[in-house]
């Protein structure tokens, strides 16, 4: 049996989902343009700030569909034969911080809420800051061959 | 002009929904049919018909909020890679004729043909304090903010001056000022570019309760400041009144800042066309669409799709493909 729950087919949506939400939160950043990145043939959209920021936004809901699939499935199926690895629980807890501090954004960017102008940069700093901190979590459990989130109880 | 027929979403099912009701503590309430923002924000109305374009609101503004202005250090960090230029205005600090970092509002100027006559117009140009502003939507440093007044601030100690803001910008407000502010503490070769500078509605007289400087130093009264249902309404009176026309209403899906003319703007932003009074520093009056409408939008897709993944989850509809895949091998 494999150690991955909801199977590779669900993992690598995973990751791809995840991927595509690092490069177009990355294209918030004026850095695309800066460096002639956008100027390479086909990736001229990465310099759209709202293009990306709507795939931001379509990603991040399709990544909430994933987490709320797995999240079902842990608590109904899953959990009763399988516990999360170390590495696992890191990365679960920093896709919810993710997940809140993203939501709190996407709530600010309504125009009927006011957030205070400081609670507005410190989510933007935690949400950056988790983001960093997840990439680097997963590059060291795809190097240490630890990727999966959820092992078979022993 | 016409006034979008959007519907807002209503906020407390928004945040209900979300589980955040306490959130509503901080959302104001609707003011002015079909039009968003509350009346904790402060709109000011601009009656162009009384401005003489006599630049006492400039002079003010320039003097007061001089304390403000960018002290550069120089010379500027060599930026990487060159297409990264400085842009400098210490040294033209005496411009006027266009937004800079120090000069945050001047007066545009347009002569129109309007019901058989020549009508020449004077249009004090500045930050226009968007309802839903992309500048602080989407500055990624959390830089720019709005207040709960209505005020739309960019953090000069925060400030990278990346220059998203002025991109993002309909009108392009936000000016530029190499060698100043946060980015010369961190990597200033490659990243950053110093602090954009805009109009910040006098921030510091108006948590007082008094008038940004503009306003007090009219001598003519062009500009008032109040709530914005009180200001909507003073602003279609004046309208009604001179059987003229409103801009800042609805641009950009509603802003902090009404303009009320006796010729309609598209004339007025043709005028300046023409006379190539627009441009870098320089705003123009045309139409503008809700920018952040689609961002509205897609924030149900968010709302929604973890609902549909857990009902997928409870249900088991993807359940035979998980347990497939998990009877077989990475």
């Amino acid at each position: 049996m494999t150690r991955r729950p909801g199977g590779s087919r669900l993992g690598r949506v995973h990751v791809w989902i995840a991927a595509g939400l690092a490069l177009t939160g990355m294209a918030q950043m004026p850095i695309f343009k800066r460096y002639y990145i956008a100027d390479l043939p086909g990736l001229g959209w990465l310099a759209d700030y709202y293009l990306t920021n709507k795939l931001h936004y379509a990603l991040a809901a399709a990544l909430l569909a994933v987490m709320g699939f797995a999240a079902a499935r842990w608590l109904r199926d899953w959990r009763f034969h399988r516990r999360l690895t170390p590495l696992g629980l890191v990365r679960v807890a920093l896709l919810a911080g993710l997940a809140l501090s993203g939501g709190l954004r996407v709530l600010k960017n309504r125009p009927e809420l006011a957030f205070d102008p400081l609670t507005v940069m410190l989510v933007d700093w935690t949400h950056l800051g988790l983001a960093v901190l997840l990439g680097i979590v997963a590059l060291a459990a795809v190097l240490t061959g630890r990727s999966h989130y959820a092992s078979p109880d022993s | 002009m016409t006034t979008k027929s959007r519907v807002p979403l209503s906020r407390r099912g928004f945040l209900k929904a979300l589980g955040l009701g306490g959130l509503t503590l901080l959302a104001p309430g609707a003011a002015g049919a079909g039009t968003k923002g509350s009346d904790r924000e402060l709109v000011t109305v601009l009656d162009l018909s009384k401005c003489v374009g006599c630049g006492a609101c400039v002079a003010a503004c320039r003097e007061g909020n001089a304390a403000k202005f960018p002290e550069p250090v120089k010379p500027f960090p060599e930026m990487f890679p060159a297409r990264s230029k400085p842009e400098d205005w210490s040294d033209r600090r005496d411009v006027d004729d266009r937004l800079t970092p120090y000069n945050w509002l001047y007066i545009q100027s347009a002569e129109v043909e309007w019901k058989g006559e020549t009508v020449a117009v004077n249009i004090p140009r500045r930050c226009l304090h968007c309802v839903n502003p992309p500048c602080a939507n989407l500055c990624p440093w959390g830089a720019a903010g709005k207040q709960a007044d209505g005020i739309v601030r960019i953090n000069d100690t925060v400030c990278l001056g990346g220059a998203k803001c002025r991109d993002v910008c309909p009108w392009r407000i936000p000016q530029r000022q190499t060698g100043v502010g946060l980015y010369l503490k961190l990597l200033p070769r490659f990243g950053g570019n110093g602090v954009m500078y805009k109009c910040d509605r006098c921030h510091e007289l108006v948590a007082r309760g008094e008038s940004p400087r503009c306003i007090a130093a009219c001598p003519y009264g062009v500009q008032s400041i109040g709530p914005r249902s009180e200001m909507i309404a003073r602003a279609r009176d004046l309208a009604r009144g001179m059987d003229g026309f409103l801009y800042g209403l609805t641009e950009n899906g509603g802003t902090n800042t009404i303009y009320v003319s006796p010729v309609p703007f598209d004339l007025l932003d043709a005028a300046l066309t023409e006379a190539r009074a627009t441009g870098p520093g320089r705003p123009h009056l045309g139409t503008v669409a809700d920018s952040m409408a689609d961002e509205s939008n897609l924030a149900w897709a968010t709302l929604l799709a973890p609902v549909a993944g857990v009902a997928a989850g409870v249900l088991g509809l993807a359940a035979r493909t998980g347990k497939d895949k998990e009877d077989g091998h990475d």
